[in-house]
């Protein structure tokens, strides 16, 4: 008999806490120390995640399978299942099943440039990235991560993006639109404002990965048009409904592709050849 | 028996004859392997039962109102229940079962959903289903609703167990293809009841048959290059006016052979932490069905989701399969009551595409 994918593994949630204002922070383990271990996935990959008697749910992973034993999920409060899951606190045991989706194509960005662009709540599937590519400094060329915000308390992951502009070997952008308290470090601006910060690419081999609020695409892949970085080496991770995560139970087809098996990353070129992505 | 003259004796029993008078005996036999369904009559229309009397076994059918595919998908079935100690996988009562009559443009609904369930990450409890499940075929004549010609599924060469041809009412026997090893088996319960002794004047008889019932089809629907057709279409009005039309009720996705959606919900025992995981059919034309969490809908309009629908039959299909994913058996035409189907919406988009304004530089 084949593997059941509808069955999740109990996970146990080990740490938790409040990356801003109704959105939390999980990390989460195998119940078995060798399951933890051998969980395997690739940045850009998600779980399903499940409460019994309430509900599942697909989330980004947060955390790099560089650093193996724990999965980490940065999530937003926003329907029935996210609401039961900020009532539960450590030890807590959950739901999981996974990994799904492509992923980012780690191995063919190897040795270009990379430019991360994000915005809101699309740090949470990036940093996943970003810390992979850290880990694994020496096979990416130059590396540019960009990250804007509304105002500094709704960034995500803040004091850990603010230490990684310490770093010689990475170019760690960060923008608010608004800086009421007149105490932020970085730039004053839309995302798309760090752009003129951004140290000269070999565009032909560069590759943009874009994650962030629907409305930031149109501005954002502008700018990474106007480097000419080809269309099909700007990718951005999207999301749909979903049940099932295996292709079957059809929420998230687009034409005759499944944003959970072909997906959630896709490439600009995609984008505008196929419609209805975005 | 020598080894090699049994093994000679299988590959024999590709074709056969079965008298019609012993049909029901033979069914009867069946329920050695499981449980008998087939096609009975419900009001002026016909669907899938179980025949424990086999007297209400009606081979008058054309068209069930729900296809064969409700017993390898279940409208409403628990995938696991579960307690505060674990999951447990809900398999157990998936029982071998016979479904008889079954008609050859349902039987390539089946194989286009054993292509979505059983190929790149199977479903276990469709394979689970699909294995333990005898599908019997039965040919049949069209009526008006039907094109199964025009999808090219009038014929079965694979994806049954067994597959009856009635070559005509004044013909005494069937002629009864072996479509898989199951098949064998189940022949061999009653092989005395069949004759592996075809002569030139059954080939006769069958070719014969097959050339006036091809010859009865009235319904024909052109759906060569729908991929290009579909594509020029994206932002025609058309889709507008049948999105003004369409109820958003769903019926269409019920009765298709080839509808695979499904929506997943957990149901719990109140008094206790016990409850189950369920699935149930779901469709693209529903209005929550592309809603995620935090309120936006990818699929807001009624247009988007007609025009979805479509779009997956008649075009994405074909580009991942080399074939539409309709077989012609005309439940949609016969289901819409407001006359949204694969014939109306195909032959629309056919004139849509003459009187275009698309101007294809």
């Amino acid at each position: 008999m084949s593997e059941n994918y509808y069955l999740p593994e109990p996970m146990r949630i080990v740490r938790r806490y409040d990356l801003i204002k109704d959105v939390r922070f999980f990390q989460v383990r195998a119940l078995a120390m060798e399951r933890a271990l051998a969980m395997q996935y690739l940045p850009g990959q998600f779980m399903m995640i499940s409460i019994p008697g309430v509900g599942e749910a697909p989330f980004s992973i947060s955390s790099s399978p560089s650093r193996p034993g724990l999965l980490e999920f940065g999530i937003r409060r926003t329907g029935v299942l996210t609401n039961e899951l900020f009532k539960l606190k450590e030890n807590a045991v959950i739901g999981v099943r996974g990994p799904y989706g492509n992923g980012f194509p780690i191995a063919k960005i190897e040795k270009h440039d990379v430019v991360i662009v994000v915005g809101g709540l699309g740090a949470v599937p990036l940093r996943s990235l970003l810390l992979y590519i850290l880990d694994n400094r020496d096979r990416y060329g130059q590396v540019t991560f960009m990250y804007g915000g509304r105002k500094p308390d709704e960034m995500l992951f803040l004091r850990e993006f603010l230490e990684l502009r310490e770093r010689d070997d990475l170019n760690c952008l960060l923008a608010v639109e608004r800086d009421p308290d007149g105490k932020w470090p970085g730039e004053i601006g839309l995302v798309t404002s760090l752009f003129k910060k951004l140290k000269k690419i070999d565009a032909e081999n560069t590759y943009a990965l874009v994650c962030g609020p629907p409305v930031m695409y149109k501005f954002v892949i502008n700018e990474l048009l106007k480097l000419n970085i080809p269309k099909h080496q700007i990718l951005m991770t999207l999301e749909r409904r979903m049940k099932c995560g295996i292709g079957k139970c059809g929420h998230c087809a687009i034409g005759s592709i499944y944003t959970c098996l072909d997906g959630p990353v896709f490439s600009y070129w995609d984008v505008i050849h196929m419609k209805d992505l975005i | 028996m020598t080894l090699k003259n049994f093994y000679l004796k299988c590959t024999n029993l590709k074709a056969l004859k079965l008298q019609k008078r012993y049909l029901k005996d033979y069914l009867n036999s069946l329920r050695k392997y499981g449980e008998v369904f087939g096609p009975v009559k419900k009001g002026d229309k016909f669907i899938y039962d179980r025949l424990d009397d086999l007297d209400r076994l009606d081979l008058s059918m054309l068209r069930t109102i729900v296809p064969a595919k409700k017993f390898l998908i279940p409208p409403r079935f628990n995938t696991f229940s579960f307690d505060d100690k674990g999951y447990y996988a809900e398999l157990e009562n998936i029982q071998p079962c016979v479904i008889f009559g079954v008609h050859p443009c349902e039987i390539h609904g089946i194989m286009i959903l054993d292509k979505l369930f059983t190929e790149r990450l199977p479903d276990i409890y469709y394979t689970e289903r699909r294995r333990k499940t005898a599908i019997l075929g039965l040919s049949c004549v069209p009526d008006d609703k039907c094109f199964a010609k025009s999808t090219n599924t009038h014929f079965v060469e694979a994806g049954f167990d067994l597959a009856f041809n009635d070559l005509g009412a004044n013909e005494d026997e069937y002629l009864v293809w072996v479509g898989s090893s199951l098949g064998d088996d189940l022949i061999r319960l009653r092989l005395d009841l069949f004759d592996e002794n075809i002569k030139k004047s059954d080939l006769d008889k069958y070719i014969k048959w097959r050339n006036w019932r091809d010859a009865q089809y009235k319904l024909e629907i052109d759906m060569t290059g729908m991929p290009d057709i579909m594509e020029l279409s994206y932002d025609l009005p058309i889709w507008q006016e049948l999105g003004e039309r369409c109820l958003s009720c769903g019926a269409c996705s019920m009765v298709c052979p080839t509808c695979p959606c499904y929506n997943i919900i957990d149901r719990m025992n109140p008094a206790v932490f016990q409850g189950f995981r369920e699935r149930y059919w779901d469709s693209c034309m529903f209005k929550e069905f592309a809603l995620v969490a935090g309120g936006h809908n990818f699929r807001e309009s009624r247009a988007s989701r007609v025009r979805l629908w479509y779009t997956h039959k008649l075009k994405a299909f074909i580009t991942e399969f080399g074939r539409p994913a309709c077989v012609g058996c005309g439940r949609c035409i016969d289901t819409c009551v407001v006359d949204i189907n694969v014939k109306t919406v195909a032959n629309a988009l056919r004139g849509a595409e003459k009187s275009s304004k698309i101007e294809v530089k």
